[in-house]
Order: structure tokens, then sequence, then C-alpha cells
């Protein structure tokens, strides 16, 4: 192994700038001659818009231009990416999502209204002037209350308050499963809704050239491309040559920047009408109302087990939030991103999963780091320790009974997948051996004396990266393709430029991506760029989420690579006066085996754009190779998470004493970068299990709308971890990769929740929904005594 | 931030007449409560007076078993004193806990004690200390400083100067913090001095107050255990997505047992 | 309504006429582009913003500019000199303390006035001291490392 190829705990080439407060943000820019928006949002949950007045505002100090939705007929609905079809078959509901507010607004923070003036202040105070006539509406907050009978619905055009009814599996052979069970286990739970906080609030710049016609939005994006797609061909009708998307250093996204929002098409379509800039940075209490929430399941899970607690079938019922509107990809986070992984680590031979998703008064509800899976995981980590506790098992016990094995790979799962490999039973033991989950006795008996109540948790995951292919995701209701793309461009003295449809706002692509280019091509690591977030620089691609970059994203590269070598042969070939097929490329060297000939590689790219001694008649100049990938199949990561907390029964205060993750994530590039994802996506998750908590009151206003009420994990809420890896391969990518950004948001919920759970055994409490509060756990203490 | 203007004085004279000739002229000290407020636009001001060029308001000083520090001396000058540390270490421990530390390098006690947030840590202390509050015009005992929730004595331009803390035998302040903002859900401030116990409740209501039954049962036996039954009513407490006053009641008594613990060392 | 503020930024004296209600923070961004101080929250909480002001951590979206007229200001842009990394800045580095590089810049001129107070923090001191720092990235264990390393880096020179 090289110090800069794969499996190197490299340094980031990224951290140069960032250390040095040189980053390059979005809101870092101003352009000449920019305007500042304000955009006015509704403070109702759910109104009519009788009329709005903006004569004031138009005639306010600086403002340049007030608009309205009647201002903006010609533009379309912001697009949903993804079309999910109900069991009956029919497509589900898709009113509209106007990018301004269409005579209803539907959630509090919904755009009503765009001021632009010289400065943001200005803009500000001009907005204050607007006069809109609300007609307050009842709200829809409640999912269960959403969907009885005689509900105000959210959209009138849907009638109802169902976006679609979707099931998945064989619900007869799941129902006679149960029926001859020797034990059925059953939980009702709540996947508490989130608000992501990337701690960059998002920001959009649109420009106009009017001499050329062309339209620049830099962006706070994951995803530049989708982006250009969506707004281009679905909302303002521009062509795509003459739009660029350019997302620039983005300051963490976890899926809230993937989606496109009303204000990137406001400042875009508005920098055409008044041929200047327009700038828009999110305040974070605008954030809270306007960035897409994630998770906010209902759900009823059941486990059918035989006497020996072998799982016969699994059965969840879920109603899952949508929010006010469809957020790009809202439809397959419950569905495609979560029923399809209700199998787990298991071999339950049958499941059945329906989701009913739902329209409420509130923020769009869309992906947040893991998407789907943290909720599937959550149910079944839960509904298997509880069990466990009805089977009087121990939790590592009904797992080791119920794991794939090694020898059932690959294994098609009830639920659709299809698992390539793993090894389940390797990562619960390195695990436990980290945790020392033997010595767990003591330990409890020890905080037991200190008046503390102990307790120990399981977790053992799988989560699904890099959504795929194509024609399948195609067939499920996608509206894109699932690939990604590379161009690896050898400059003429033998330096690489890689331009990467992949997105890096905090994962070190930069770094990660150079030394697989590095490790590929023998070249030195800091002759090696990694250039992305831009679609005038880069090959059409799909960006980063669902933690694919390195198996996608990655594999483009490797591909592209593997072109630029069969390239490099030729040449060599040519100089070398020899065939093709005698050619081998190893270490940077063109050689042939058994000879002292040999090429280097920057011999060869010099050859390539001077090509004075070259085959021209048999091939082109250059040296630049462009791969598309779109994977056979998802890739896998799993893995088990073992978690201890200390409970103060005084206060409810729930301290993680210990937190111990093993990952499979395949080949691993470079630890260093992968145990920093893993740290902070166990923080996310313990966030979500402990601390965070969205809260709408009856009338639809959000109570926890900013970081006086939302309780985002500080230094002294968490531990420091101990993270570990097992590996087995990816067998479909050739790097052997899984991904690895998801893995501690999704592993980590049920992990602290049956670790809390298994200390409060003691006082007799045996349920309780995240997030885990102190009040909410002392109160789970004193209903537990009361009874 | 609706517009205002921003004036220095460098004389509490001279800021008691910019006050008077303003319309809706507002202190600014720390500013960590203020500027927040006025950046949401949930407040406004015609002219915000910056103390922050007033000598007199700044230091602490120690004598006759009082220590007085000075309207605009800063949570992290308090925590760092060694007068207070050495005569009060609850309230340079109580200082030191407040916010983070940039907040504690700019928030000040005539700030904090002037804005009288409900779940602030301060007024705490003040009662729980029955310290002396003095101003452009006069001096205020503690319990009649804090009059309701964001009130306080202080008439129109009246400005405090410092506060005035008579040295007790021992206290303590133990606070359970609101997870998210950090501010107290309940902060409970003990003190034993040459009048008795004193036990002064932050957090819990619209303004900090005395919990009476607690110190009658103090003053029989300064030990958690007297505290241990005591069953605090819930009325009137404050109810929030983080804390039902029923929570609330029993923090209380739990930080209570905690303070004392703590007081005695 | 306009007034004069003057200060020491990063050794070098400026001086501008700006609307009373300038934050420091967009002051620095803006007027003197120094974009490295950043602003992720609008309730004085999550840190982004630490600056120093006369020596000491503040968080300058709760403070106007004209509160800092006659002060010495030290942004991230102060550090590094002619290229070569503060100790701290190195650590970070070193030790994978940042991602996506936001709230970085705030995490350690907070940083540095912690080491400023105490030379040696233990792991808890650091956690309590980052109180006012939020990262979404990190989880913070690397960020506790870089700063022990970086403190101890800074007691050696």
């Amino acid at each position: 192994m090289s110090d800069t190829g794969i499996g190197a705990s490299v340094r980031r080439k990224e951290d140069l700038r960032f250390v040095q407060g040189a980053g390059k943000y979005t809101d870092d820019m101003n352009l000449v001659d920019q305007v500042h928006a304000y955009i006015l949002r509704s403070p109702h949950a759910h109104a009519a818009v009788r009329s709005i007045d903006t004569s004031a505002a138009r005639a306010g100090e600086g403002v340049v231009a007030v608009f309205t939705s009647e201002d903006m007929a010609e533009v379309g609905g912001i697009p949903c990416g993804w079309q999910v079809h109900s069991k009956d078959g029919s497509a589900m509901a898709e009113p509209k999502h106007p990018v301004l507010a269409e005579g209803k607004v539907r959630h509090v923070g919904d755009p009503v209204a765009v001021v632009l003036a010289e400065s943001r202040t200005q803009a500000r105070d001009a907005a204050e002037s607007i006069f809109v006539d609300y007609d307050v509406l009842d709200a829809v907050v409640d999912m269960q209350a959403a969907v009885t009978d005689g509900a105000t619905s959210v959209h009138d055009d849907v009638g109802t308050n169902v976006c679609y009814d979707w099931g998945l599996g064989d619900k007869d052979a799941v129902d006679e499963a149960f029926s001859n069970a020797h034990h059925v286990s059953r939980l009702d739970l709540v996947n508490n809704r989130l608000i992501p906080n990337a701690i960059e609030p998002r920001c959009a710049i649109g420009d106009y050239d009017q001499a050329t016609g062309q339209f620049t939005l830099h962006t706070t994006s994951q995803n530049p491309h989708v982006i250009r797609l969506l707004m281009g061909a679905f909302v303002l009708g521009l062509p795509e040559h003459k739009l660029r998307i350019h997302a620039p250093d983005v300051g963490g996204g976890f899926g809230s920047k993937i989606f496109h929002y009303a204000e990137e098409i406001i400042v875009t379509w508005a920098a055409g009408q008044i041929n200047r800039p327009v700038k828009w940075t999110a305040d974070r209490s605008e954030s809270f109302q306007s960035d897409a929430h994630g998770r906010d399941h209902v759900t009823t899970v059941e486990l059918a087990m035989d006497a020996d607690g072998k799982f016969l079938a699994l059965r969840a019922s879920t109603l899952a939030n949508m929010g006010a509107y469809l957020s790009t990809f809202a439809p397959c986070v419950p569905t495609y991103l979560h029923g399809t992984l209700l199998a787990g680590q298991y071999s339950t031979p049958v499941i059945y999963c329906e989701v009913k998703a739902v329209f409420t008064n509130t923020v769009p509800v869309d992906a947040y780091r893991g998407a789907g899976r943290p909720e599937a995981t959550y149910l079944l980590e839960r509904i298997v320790q509880v069990a466990a506790d009805d089977m009087g098992m121990d939790a590592t016990d009904i797992r080791r009974r119920n794991f794939i094995q090694p020898s059932e790979f690959p294994y098609q799962t009830p639920v659709a997948l299809i698992y390539d490999t793993g090894n389940y039973e390797a990562s619960l033991d390195k695990a436990l051996e980290n945790s020392d989950y033997a010595g767990f006795g003591n330990r409890k008996a020890a905080s037991k004396e200190a008046g503390k109540l102990r307790g120990i948790g399981i977790s053992s995951y799988i989560e699904a990266c890099g959504i795929a292919p194509s024609n399948v995701v195609g067939s499920l209701g996608a509206r894109a393709g699932l690939y990604e793309a590379a161009t690896v461009r050898v400059n003429p003295t033998g330096s690489v430029s890689v331009m990467t449809g992949s997105h890096s706002h905090g994962q070190g692509h930069e770094t990660t991506f150079a030394q697989v280019v590095s490790e590929k091509l023998g070249i030195d690591f800091d002759s090696i760029d990694i250039v992305h977030g831009d679609t005038d620089r880069v090959p059409f691609g799909m960006g980063t989420y669902g933690s694919r970059s390195i198996a996608v994203g990655g594999t483009a590269i490797v591909n592209a690579i593997d072109k630029v070598v069969a390239k490099g042969k030729k040449i060599a070939a040519h100089l070398l006066e020899t065939s093709e097929s005698d050619i081998e490329f190893e270490n940077g060297q063109f050689v042939v085996p058994g000879t002292d000939k040999a090429k280097a590689f920057g011999e060869i790219a010099l050859a390539a754009y001077v090509p004075h001694h070259y085959p021209l008649e048999e091939l082109e100049p250059g040296l630049e190779e462009t791969a598309f990938y779109d994977p056979k199949n998802f890739t896998f990561p799993a893995g088990t998470y073992v978690c201890e907390v200390e409970v103060d029964p005084d206060t409810g205060t729930v301290e993680i004493a210990s937190f111990h993750a093993t990952d499979d994530f395949g080949v691993v590039i470079n630890p260093m970068i992968v145990e920093g994802q893993v740290h902070g996506g166990l923080v996310q998750g313990i966030g979500q299990a402990l601390l965070e908590g969205c809260n709408y009151d009856d009338t639809g206003q959000l109570l926890s709308g900013s970081y006086m009420d939302y309780t985002m994990p500080r230094a002294t809420d968490v531990p420091s971890f101990s993270v570990d890896t097992t590996v087995t391969e990816c067998t479909h990518n050739p790097l052997g990769v899984k991904g690895c950004g998801e893995a501690g948001a999704i592993g980590a919920p049920p992990a602290v929740i049956n670790a809390v759970l298994n200390a409060l055994s003691e006082v007799g409490v045996t349920n309780l929904d995240m997030p885990a509060t102190p009040h909410r756990v002392w109160q789970a203490i004193r209903d537990a005594q009361a009874s | 931030m609706y517009s205002f203007d921003y004036k220095r004085p460098s004389s509490l004279d001279e800021a008691t007449q910019m006050l008077r000739n303003s319309d809706d002229g507002h202190v600014l000290a720390g500013g960590h409560t203020l500027l927040p407020t006025l950046k949401q636009r949930l407040a406004s001001a015609s002219d915000l007076v910056d103390l922050a060029g007033i000598e007199e308001l700044k230091g602490i000083s120690s004598a006759d078993g009082v220590v007085t520090i000075g309207a605009m001396t800063t949570h992290s000058e308090v925590a760092a004193s060694s007068e207070v540390q050495n005569a009060i270490p609850a309230l340079a421990d109580l200082a030191g806990g407040i916010g983070d530390p940039q907040v504690r390098n700019k928030g000040t006690i005539g700030g904090s004690i002037s804005n009288n947030d409900p779940a602030a840590d301060y007024p705490a202390a003040l009662v729980g200390l029955n310290a002396t509050v003095n101003t452009t015009s006069r001096s205020i005992s503690a319990d009649n400083f804090f009059t309701g929730m964001f009130e306080t004595a202080l008439g129109d331009g009246e400005i405090v100067t410092s506060v005035s803390f008579p040295v007790p035998h021992s206290a303590a302040y133990c606070k359970f913090p609101n997870p998210a903002s950090r501010y107290a859900i309940v902060g409970v401030f003990v003190a034993r001095g040459s009048d008795g116990v004193r036990v002064a409740v932050t957090g819990a209501g619209a303004s900090v107050f005395r919990a009476r039954e607690i110190e009658a049962v103090l003053n029989q036996g300064f030990s958690a255990s007297s505290v241990a039954d005591i069953q605090v009513s819930d009325e009137g407490l404050n109810e929030d997505i983080h804390a039902s006053a029923e929570y609330r009641a029993h923090l209380i008594t739990v930080m209570t047992k905690r303070a004392v613990d703590k007081a005695n060392g | 309504m306009s007034v004069t503020v003057s200060m020491i930024v990063n050794g070098k004296s400026v001086s501008a006429e700006v609307d009373p209600r300038t934050l420091l923070v967009d002051f620095l961004r803006v007027d003197q582009r120094l974009t490295g101080t950043h602003v992720g929250c609008d309730t004085s909480q999550c840190g982004a913003c630490v600056v120093h002001v006369n020596g000491k951590s503040v968080k300058s979206c709760t403070m106007l500019a004209a509160q800092a007229d006659g002060a010495e200001v030290a942004t991230i842009e102060s550090l590094a000199i002619d290229g070569q990394l503060h100790p701290m800045q190195e650590a970070f580095r070193q030790n994978h303390g940042l991602q996506c590089g936001f709230c970085t810049p705030g995490m350690i001129m907070s940083a540095l006035d912690l080491v400023n107070v105490n030379s040696n923090p233990s792991e808890r001191e650091i956690r309590e001291w980052l109180e006012g720092n939020l990262c979404r990235c990190t989880g913070y264990h690397n960020i506790v490392k870089s700063i022990q390393a970086g403190a101890e880096a800074m007691s050696e020179v």
C-alpha cells in the first residue's frame, strides 16, 4: 500500500483551504450589481389567500421589484422526481407545488411573495409592508387525523390527504405464517420528525447574461445536474445549454440539499426579469421552515416466531408524512428505501409492508441522512429486541439464530433486494468483543451503586447504497437514471483532472477519489485534482446522496481510468514498437514484461498531446476518457452497534456511557475519512434517539423553530466513539466498496433506545418513543411506577 | 433589525441624558439578549445607548463581607475573579455556567438582571444571596427588584450600576438546563447566611422566586435529606415542549438536594 | 443614519461608514471581504461566526460593528503566516477535525481562546468549552482530538 493509495489515511486536500477560512461557499460570493431577495412566507399553516397588496412594498426604499405567483404565471410547479403507485395500481396523488403560493398557503413558511432590493435589510423592510389577506383554515397536522373520513384536505383537488397507499410483499403468505406462529411480538412506534440543519444555511444566487442568454445559478446543492434538469426542463423552460448550475463548497447537506427548492427558481427567474444578479440566503429560522424535514413515520410492526425464536414472518404498517407538498424524492423514501430493507440481516421468509403517505400542513418531508433505511432499521431492531424480551432470549442469541449465513449469498430477500455479500456474525462478534459485552453485569452493578440505571442495547443494521440499476428504478417510478459519470483528463505533462458528477459537501471526495486515481494510475497524489459541482465543467452526473459516491461515482472514475489505460497501451505499443497485447500497465509504467522496454505514464501523456510519433491513422490524439456507470445492484453495508447508557432516574437524563460500532463497508479507501463519516452519522443517530424532536402544535405552528427549542447535539451530549470494521468485498464493483455515509445514522437510534429501555426495564418501563429526552424518560418512569 | 441610532456615552450622566432624550431608547450592555431580539425584529429601539465606554460600571470589589460587581462586568470576568471565587464560589460557578464561553465573554450581570429572563441564572443568585441592586437613582433589594416575566423595578432611564452580594456561610447553584437553549429549565440557588437559608428558583416560574417551604425545612437542618420528602406544588409553574409543570416541580426538589450537597462540600 | 467605525482587523487598521445596524460579522464578511467567518444561525448558538475581539472569542453575529469600534479583531484569516498553518489549524487537518469546513473557522477561533485560558485542557473541558460551537458533520470526536493535539503543539512552540 502506498501512503497515498487505497487504504491509506491520507490527510485531506480540501482542508488546506477550509482550516484557513478560504473555502468558497455560495454566500461568500457577491456578484457585481446584485440585488437581495427576501421571501415573504406564510405565518399560517393553512389559509386561503384572498388578496395580496404589494403597492407599499414596491414603493419601499431600495426596492427593485416585488413578485407574487401572478407574475410567475409562465413558471411551472416544482416537479417531483419519483412516482409511486398504490396497491390498486393507481398513480400517487401529485398536486401542484407552486413556486409562490397560488390561492392557498399550506404550511408555515410557504413562500408567498418575493421582494428584491438593493440590500437585504431594505428587502425585509419592504416585505413587512406587503398586506396579505388570509382566510385561515383548519390545519391538518396529525397524520392519524389526516386520514380519517371528513378530515380537511390539504389539497382540494386531491380530496383526501392520502398521497398513495403502497404495499410490498406477499400479504397472504405473511398472514398465514402469523396464524401458525408460536408467538407474535407487536410494537407501535414513532420515528420522529427531524430537521436536517446542515450548519451552512441554503443560499442561491441567480445570474443572467442578456448578451448570451445564459443563466447561471450558484446554489447550495448536492447534485447540480439534477437541479439543472428539473429547473431547466420542468420549471423555467430553459434549454440546458443555456443554464449553468454551480454548487461550490457546500457546508453539509445530509439530504436536505438534494432537493429542488423554490428559492433556486425564484432567483434564477428574477435575475432574468430584472437583468441583475439576485441573491438569497436563508436565515436559520427560515431554514427550519423551508428545508425539507426528515423521517416522521408512525408504525405498527409485528414479528411472528416459532418456539425457538426463529422468525417466521414480519408485518409492518406505516403512516408516512409527506408534508404539504411532494418534495423531489419524497415518495420513494418510505417505500423503496424503507419497505425493501425490512429483511435486515435476517432470513425472515416472508414480509409484508404497507405504507400510506399522508399530506399535512407541515414542511415537506424528504430524504435525510439514511432516508427510509433508518426508519426500517429502527422498527426492525426494536421489534427484534421486543421479541427477545418476549421469548426470554438474549439480544445476541436471537440475532444469531436468524442471521443470513455467509454461505447463503447472494441472498434474495422477500422484499425485492438481492444482497450480494456479508458476514453479519463477524461484525456482531467484533462489536461484542470491543464493547466487553460479557462484562456488562459488573458495570451495571457499579452504576446501581451510584444510583444510576445502566442499560445495553444492540442494533444489527443493513443499509442499501447506490440505488440502482436505472432500468429497475425506472420501473419502480424513478423519473431519472441513477448512474454516475466521470471524465478523466490526462494533461499533456501527466497531471490529471477528474471531473466527477458526485458532489463533495464534507465527504472528502477531493482526497478519496484522488487516492483511487493515484493507486490506479500509479501517479503522484498531488498531481491529481478532483473537479465537481459545476455543470459547465463536469459530465452529466447525478450527485451525492444515499452513500453512493464511492460505489457509483468511484466506479465511474475507475472505468474512465481503464479506458485511459487501454488507450495508453495502444500509444505505448506504438512507441515501443510492439503489439498492444504485449503491454502491461503497472506502477505508472507501460511495460513489456520480461524486457526493459517501458514508457512512463507522463511520456504517454505527452505523446498523446504532441503526436509527432503517434499512430494518427488508427488513434485520435489526446488522453481524456469519460465513463458513465450504471450499477448492477445496490451495495449492502452492514454492521452491529453496541450502546451502553446510564440513566439518572431523578432527572431522566440519559448519558451515553460507551458506543462501539463495527461496520462492514467492504474495501475502505481512506480509513480516517470513513471513521469520520461514522462518527458524524452516529451523532445524528444519537441526536434522533435522545435529543432532536420537531414539534408542531395543533394549528401547525412549528414550536421547535430555532436552536432555542430544537436540540442539536453538542459536544457534551456525546462521547468519543470506538469504531471498527470487518470486510466482505462488494462483488459487483471493481473497487469492492460499499459506502459509509449513512450507516451511523441508520444503526444508532435502535441501539440507543434498546439500551435506554434495557436500563429502564428495572423500573418497569417497557416502551418509549424517540427522542428519549429527560422529561420523557422521567415521565415514563413515573407512569410505570404509578401503574 | 429595524433602524436605530447608536450612541456610546462615556459617563452615566451622559447615558441617562441620552435615554431621556430618546423616543424609545434602549440600554445596550453585552447585547446577548437585546441583539438577537432586535435581529428577529421582535423588538425595536430608536436609540441604542452602549454602556461599554463607561469605566465606572466595570470591576469587582470586596469589602466588609460584601462583594460588589459592576454592572458591565462580564460573566467570564465574574467566573474568573479570584475575589468572587474566594468569597462566594457559588457565584463564580454560576457565572461560569451561563450560556457558552462566547456568551460569557460579552454578556454582563447588569444586562442579564435588567432583562430578567425567567430562565436566566443570575436572578437566582441575586435572590438567593439577598443581594442589593444599585442603580443610577437608588438601591433595591433583590427580593423587590425582579417583579415579573421580563420585568423589574427599574424605572424609565434608570440604569443598574452594580450589584452587592453579602458573603454567605455557604452557597451553591444547581441547574437543569434546557437541552436546546441551555437556559435553566430549573435552577436552584441555595445560600446559608446570617439570616438563615434562602432558596431561589429560576426557570420554573414567570420570574425568579423563593421556595419558602424548602427554606423552612433547610433552616431546621441544612442537608439534602431534609428536602427529600418535599413535594413542590406545580401550580403556576411554566410548561413548554421541554418540561411540564409537574416535571419542573420535581426538578426543584432534585436540584435543591444537589445544591445543598454541593454547598456542604 | 450611519456611524463611523474604526478598528484593527488582522493587524490592519480599517475604517468605514456603516449603518448602525451592521453586525460585526457582516462588516467582516461584506465590507472587509473576510469570508472565512460564517453565519450558521440567528440565535447566537452555532458559533460559526466566532472571532476574537481584543483577544477574547465572541460571536460576531451578536455584536454590532459599532461595538467593536477601537478594538482589535482577529479572524481565521489571521492565523496562517505565509501559507504556514497555525499549529491549531494543522492539528485540525492532521486529526480530521473537519468535514464540510463550515463550522471550522469558528471552532478553531474558539479553541484558541480555550488554550489561552487553559493550556492543557482535558477531553471534558474541551467538550464543555464547545458549548457554543455546533458541528453537524464530525460528531465532535475528531474536533476534540484536534484541539487536544493543537493545545499540545502550541505548548511546545
